[in-house]
């Protein structure tokens, strides 16, 4: 389950603290705007939402409050059955680990194979170095990629890179997936796997959050949406 | 374990020539300092045992009567050595002896200046009972009669080392200190030019003290690997400060090849043992301080 209540955030500037204190309050640094402001919705167990938006609307930074990236000002947050606000820090990363999360801008490590992109949610876990073989291999060949297991993201396409976030986010049998315009990079063919896979693992359980601008895709795959304007939860239903 | 941390991406992340060669440097002066101390420890040890325990007495007038009227001043205050408690060994040094002495001072031929010799006696002082009775005793025996133990110089020596300990242990504390500083330097670099793994790494739930424990791994085996090349370019330097300052100090075997008190070989292995600890230690704190930035 994932429930947000009145949920502000806003971005601290980098160097701000220091800023302040050589300027002094009031000054010509106006205070950074809110980019999500009480914003209030639950998303039951095995639910899916689509999270929609104009560009800049704020979807990214619900998703990161979402996936324990940024910490609400105010507002109470609950993940998977936990108040994240009470978390240790010890306690947040384990949370997270039950988070598949997909970047829009990726985020694969450069110096590391797509194999071994795919495998560190698994290693980070301590897994077996067997199992993380069975299962690296078999999602490589669900995304198409298994003859590409040991490129580097730069020697692969926009689309190749998306899918393997995918497989990343996925391989840990997340109870939560979180994925940021997930489609973005990917032609249509791709994007119905991508969907189907989503879908399939909403099916089982997994509790799914989708941020897109493809509406396209929203029609085809109707289900919930969370509308975002200016910060604002517009939608919900 | 190398190839976990590879994995991870941050094998490269620390500089591998800043740490071991500053934490390197660093132990090469902790160990001259930690030499320092032993030796003058040695050679105070050396003067409160010799010279602590000498006692000189001086006679004028050695072989006028003395003033009991039985025999000569210096048999009165050899009597009154013999009968002192904590007096032992007493021995009068015969011309010969005093000749030796002199010769430095006042040429060939001390006794043909005529001048008024004192006898001198030497004896052993164990420091038990009071020099100043010792004294007020000789005194009666045979007025103008002086007696010196060598406490004095040995209370000097012992301060001279006091002083060369404290500045020692400051000189520990400030090489611990910088290698503690080049360590975060070179950590918080690492940090940076790894910002974007660390902070993918961290989003995918890694610990704190997974990510730490990397880079204390290698801080680690950097600064005890400095360490040891540190420590043991130092050997040489000490053998060859050893066979200068052997004459003098009169506790390393004046003959053969130098050797170094056993104390310090102990010592020397603590030397990369710390530096490793100050590496871990270091590195936990740094990057834990950093990730701190991260949700
Ligand atoms: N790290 C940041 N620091 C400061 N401001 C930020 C940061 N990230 C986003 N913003 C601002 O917050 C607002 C919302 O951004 P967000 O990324 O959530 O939008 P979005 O709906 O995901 O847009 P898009 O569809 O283009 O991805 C924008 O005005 C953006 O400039
Ligand atoms: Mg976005």
């Amino acid at each position: 389950m994932v429930r947000f209540e009145d949920v502000w955030l806003k971005y601290r500037r980098a160097g701000e603290a220091s800023l302040v204190r050589l300027t002094g309050a009031g000054s010509a640094n106006a205070a950074p705007p809110d980019v999500v402001s009480g914003v209030s919705f639950e998303i039951p167990d095995g639910g899916f939402r689509w999270l929609i938006g104009a560009s800049g609307a704020g979807k990214t930074s619900v998703l990161k409050l979402i996936y324990l990236a940024e910490r609400p000002i105010r507002g109470d947050i609950d993940i998977l059955g936990t108040r994240v606000g009470k978390l240790d820090r010890r306690e947040l990363a384990l949370l997270r680990r039950r988070i598949g999360v997909v970047y829009q801008d990726f985020r694969l490590l450069p110096h590391l194979s797509a194999y071994d992109n795919v495998a560190l949610p698994m290693r980070l876990a301590r897994r077996p170095e067997a199992q993380i073989k069975a299962d690296v291999t078999e999602l490589l060949r669900w995304v198409g990629l298994s003859e590409k297991h040991q490129s580097r993201p730069y020697e692969l396409s926009g689309g190749e890179q998306q899918r393997i976030a995918i497989a990343r986010a996925v391989i840990g049998r997340p109870k939560l997936l979180v994925a940021d315009e997930p489609t973005g990079n990917l032609d249509d063919e791709q994007a119905e796997r991508l969907m189907l896979l989503i879908t399939a693992l909403n099916r089982l359980g997994t509790t799914v959050v989708v941020a897109t601008h493809n509406l396209g895709l929203v029609a085809r795959y109707p289900a919930p949406h969370l509308e975002i304007a200016g910060g604002r939860l517009v939608a919900d239903g | 374990m190398a190839r976990r941390a590879d994995q991870l991406g941050l094998h490269s992340a620390m500089a591998d020539r800043l740490i071991p060669m500053l934490v390197g440097a660093m132990s090469f002066l902790a160990v001259l300092a930690i030499a320092g101390v032993i030796a003058a420890a040695a050679l105070a040890a050396q003067w409160q045992g010799d010279t602590g325990a000498a006692l000189t007495v001086q006679v004028p007038d050695a072989n006028a009567p003395a003033a009991s009227g039985a025999g000569d001043r210096k048999g009165a205050v050899l009597g009154v050595l013999a009968a002192t408690p904590g007096v032992t060994g007493p021995k009068a040094l015969s011309d010969a002896e005093l000749d030796r002495l002199l010769k430095p001072w006042l040429g060939e031929d001390a006794q043909n200046l005529a001048l008024p010799v004192p006898a001198v006696i030497t004896a052993s002082w164990s420091g038990a009972g009071s020099i100043a009775s010792l004294r007020a005793a000789l005194d009666e025996a045979a007025p103008g009669t002086l007696a010196e133990t060598g406490a004095r110089w040995a209370a000097r020596v012992a301060a001279l080392t006091a002083s060369l300990k404290t500045s020692a242990a400051a000189i520990l504390v400030i090489v611990a200190l910088v290698a503690s500083a080049v360590i975060a330097i070179a950590t918080h670099a690492g940090l940076a030019q790894r910002r974007e793994t660390i902070a993918i790494i961290h989003g995918l739930g890694a610990l704190d003290s997974d990510i730490a424990g990397r880079f204390a791994l290698r801080a680690t085996l950097l600064a005890g690997f400095g360490a040891i090349i540190g420590a043991g370019l130092a050997v040489p330097v000490l053998l060859w400060l050893a066979r200068l300052a052997a004459p003098f100090a009169g506790v390393l075997p004046q003959t053969g090849a130098p050797s170094l008190p056993p104390l310090l070989w102990a010592v020397l292995p603590a030397i990369p043992i710390a530096a490793a600890l100050i590496g871990w230690v270091t590195t936990q704190f740094t990057v834990r301080g950093w990730l701190r930035g991260l949700a």
